[in-house]
């Protein structure tokens, strides 16, 4: 109990210290998280009216936001697996890290969700003994998995700083079984995330059974490069050395899910366009507009030069191994999938609608600005998380005043 | 996650300054699903939203509890023949429902569309381009205000009379599923089938996720985007739990037969409006009802059959 005590004071004195660019950033952070926070009021205030959802396309910007981090957060899998059943030397040394960074990715999920819903006071309504849990509802089983991966991640995560912190031995006979589960159960967020639309008949853009590996595979590319970009920004601003063995991995890793997912969807635009079937409209108005509508013309073709650029230029070694070039091509790859799997995704899936009518979605400042503040938040708490775990790593946090004092 | 709601719905509650209203709302945001209240429970909450009700619009509301009654399973057929395109049923339906009827986009809500189709389309002089040119684009706007096109039917057309010459049409709406793909999304089981047919939805218990709109494929849901706008004086005051009464801000709503009507023995208002007489209405358990003379007799067909949804709402023509 005293242990416990003294590792919360200590890792929240050693979280909240930081010098001027720590407090300027998190600062800024901050100013984001309030315009999300009066965003959020607005909408529970006015209602879902103040954002550019309707009746037609009722799913827009949180929704693709939503499904997008749960690949980030099953993303966080790419270092575990290495790590613990390739013993991975280099990966190894940085689980801790991906946990946080899943554990980040879920909490930004759940905000989403609540951004999404029209009544976030009633979603109780979900959870028994008070509601009802439904089997039958995809949402259901995601709620119930997401919250599943959170927890696997606090428990894996903390429990073996927790080790780190008292200098006792991890206890395998309980940490390993988590790992596993926490590997298979990473795969089973993402799937159900892809179940949750691709079980609709009614849209046929997503009506196939190629949704759950495709979103995988983009998961496992928009995941890793930004846990790439995360670890070159800790090894610059902190002491901590992360090992250009792990990072060389990530980056493989990236290269491949990356030539998958372009694959992916180079087979459904070939499947659609072939017989080009009123079912295909949907991919036809992203790819080329429908009837005179074009808004999401330039997103899908920016997304594919960033994934097509990114992913040539990954295939290179000398690329790939240069830390320079890494980075902008992480942010390629990354800002790729997000338009490809968000925006992308969701909305021409209402494009046409049921009875074949062409609306267009024009996201809100509101919803823009509460897309951000959710994003800054996340940013927000993995900072925090990435401090502590590189804080007790390092040992300038240990049980019994061995604290060294924070950078 | 659940703290973070019970403490948002505190804090919505903080605000309201009237006391009986507050409590009201209080005890309504702790209701349990519909389905799983007791008599006493439905009674007490039928109570409090005649009061609310009552007092916020000023005449006296009922809300009806009545029940699915035994040997009865609705159904309701339509000839596509005699439809003129009037909308009448429209208006109908948006009056009797206490459907959001304001000007900003996304206030405005109607549960019944007819579907215009042009004519020309199969005519002599198109037949050599194959397959049909593009229909007229409509510009600007959100929802409910021409927003987009519609690929085979307008709904949005403003005709001098009716039927013009070179167009049918095709009323939709909700069609009451036998295997409802909206019921199965639903993640708190707020949207149901009743036993007698028709697809309800608990307003109290809906959590605004909007997985049902995605999901059905007649495109039949709507959301409230913000609380509704119905005037004091156009709100009907006859209404039913599951059916017509008022909705609020977050919540799906969709067409439910108006079981207010058809629980006690009457038409609906889009049959009982139609001045053709192409809606038909009636209990498909009896055989003599007109309903199962139709499916017995006349050209039937269900809109997306290969879906497997097995609609209550038929199609026929002469």
């Amino acid at each position: 109990m005293q242990q416990l005590i003294s590792f919360t004071t200590d890792y929240t004195r050693y979280v909240l210290k930081g010098g001027t660019k720590f407090y300027a950033w998190m600062g800024s952070l901050a100013v984001l998280i309030v315009g999300m926070m009066y965003v959020f009021y607005l909408q529970n205030t006015d209602g879902l009216i103040v954002t550019g959802m309707t009746s037609q396309i009722h799913d827009g910007l949180y929704f693709a936001n939503l499904v997008f981090l749960v690949g980030v957060a099953a993303g966080a899998v790419t270092i575990v697996f290495p790590a613990y059943v390739y013993h991975h030397e280099g990966m190894h040394k940085v689980t801790v890290l991906g946990e946080m960074l899943a554990i980040t990715a879920v909490i930004m999920v759940m905000m989403f969700v609540f951004a999404h819903m029209g009544r976030p006071d009633r979603l109780w309504h979900m959870i028994p003994p008070w509601g009802i849990y439904s089997f039958s509802s995809m949402l259901g089983w995601d709620v119930m998995v997401l919250n599943g991966y959170l927890f696997l991640n606090i428990a894996c995560g903390f429990y073996y700083l927790w080790a780190k912190y008292t200098g006792t031995k991890v206890n395998n006979k309980i940490f390993m079984p988590l790992v596993y589960i926490s590997i298979v159960w990473a795969l089973s967020i993402h799937t159900v995330t892809a179940f949750l639309i691709s079980t609709m008949p009614s849209r046929p853009m997503w009506f196939h059974s190629m949704m759950p590996i495709r979103f995988i595979t983009t998961a496992f590319a928009a995941g890793p490069s930004l846990i790439i970009l995360a670890f070159l920004i800790v090894r610059k601003n902190t002491k901590f050395w992360i090992e250009d063995s792990a990072i060389n991995l990530l980056s493989t890793i990236v290269t491949w899910c990356l030539g998958l997912a372009i694959f992916l969807t180079m087979s459904e635009i070939v499947v659609e366009l072939y017989a080009r079937t009123e079912h295909a409209n949907g991919l036809y108005y992203l790819m080329f507009g429908l009837h005179g509508l074009t808004n999401l013309v330039p997103w899908f073709w920016s997304s594919v030069v960033l994934m097509v650029t990114s992913f040539v230029l990954f295939l290179i070694p000398s690329v790939r191994t240069n830390y320079k070039l890494l980075p902008i091509l992480c942010v390629m790859a990354f800002t790729g999938i997000w338009i490809e799997k968000g925006m992308g995704l969701i909305v021409p899936g209402f494009i046409p609608s049921p009875i074949g009518e062409v609306t267009e979605y024009y996201p809100t400042f509101v919803e823009v600005l509460m897309t951000l503040g959710i994003w800054a938040f996340g940013f927000f708490i993995l900072t925090i998380l990435l401090k502590g775990a590189i804080g007790i790593l390092q040992g300038d946090i240990k049980y019994r005043g061995q604290a060294v004092a924070a950078k | 996650m659940l703290s973070a709601s019970a403490l948002m719905g505190s804090a919505a509650l903080m605000t309201m300054s009237d006391d009986a209203k507050a409590a009201t709302e209080w005890a309504e945001h702790f209701q349990k699903n519909y389905r799983l209240m007791t008599d006493a429970e439905k009674a007490e909450a039928r109570t409090r939203l005649e009061r609310r009700y009552s007092s916020e619009y000023g005449k006296k509301v009922t809300v009806d509890t009545t029940g699915p009654q035994p040997g009865v399973l609705m159904g309701y057929a339509l000839n596509v023949r005699k439809c003129i395109g009037c909308r009448r049923c429209v208006h109908a339906c948006v009056e009797e429902n206490n459907q959001s009827r304001g000007t900003r986009p996304g206030e405005k809500i109607e549960w019944i569309q007819v579907l215009r189709m042009e004519r020309g389309e199969f005519s002599k002089d198109k037949m050599n381009q194959g397959y049909p040119e593009g229909l007229g684009i409509q510009v600007g706007g959100n929802a409910y205000t021409p927003a987009g096109q519609v690929l085979e039917g307008q709904y949005r057309y403003e005709p001098e009379a009716v039927p013009e010459k070179d167009a049918t049409y095709m009323p939709i709406a909700c069609m009451q599923c036998e295997k409802p793909p909206c019921v199965k999304v639903c993640p708190v089981r707020t949207t149901y089938r009743e036993a007698d047919g028709p697809v309800v939805i608990d307003y109290n218990w809906c959590i605004g996720c909007r997985m049902c709109m995605g999901a059905c494929p007649y495109w039949a849901r709507r959301i409230n985007l913000t609380t509704p706008v119905l005037p004091k004086e156009e709100m009907n005051p006859v209404t039913h739990y599951l059916g017509n009464r008022p909705r609020m801000r977050g919540v799906v709503e969709k067409c439910h037969w108006c079981l207010q009507r058809t629980r006690q023995g009457r038409y609906p208002a889009c049959v009982e409006v139609c001045p053709v007489g192409a809606r038909k209405f009636g209990n498909l358990l009896d055989p003599e009802s007109e309903v199962s003379l139709i499916l017995a007799r006349k050209n039937v067909f269900r809109l997306k059959a290969e879906l497997n949804t097995f609609p209550k709402f038929f199609y026929f023509y002469d």
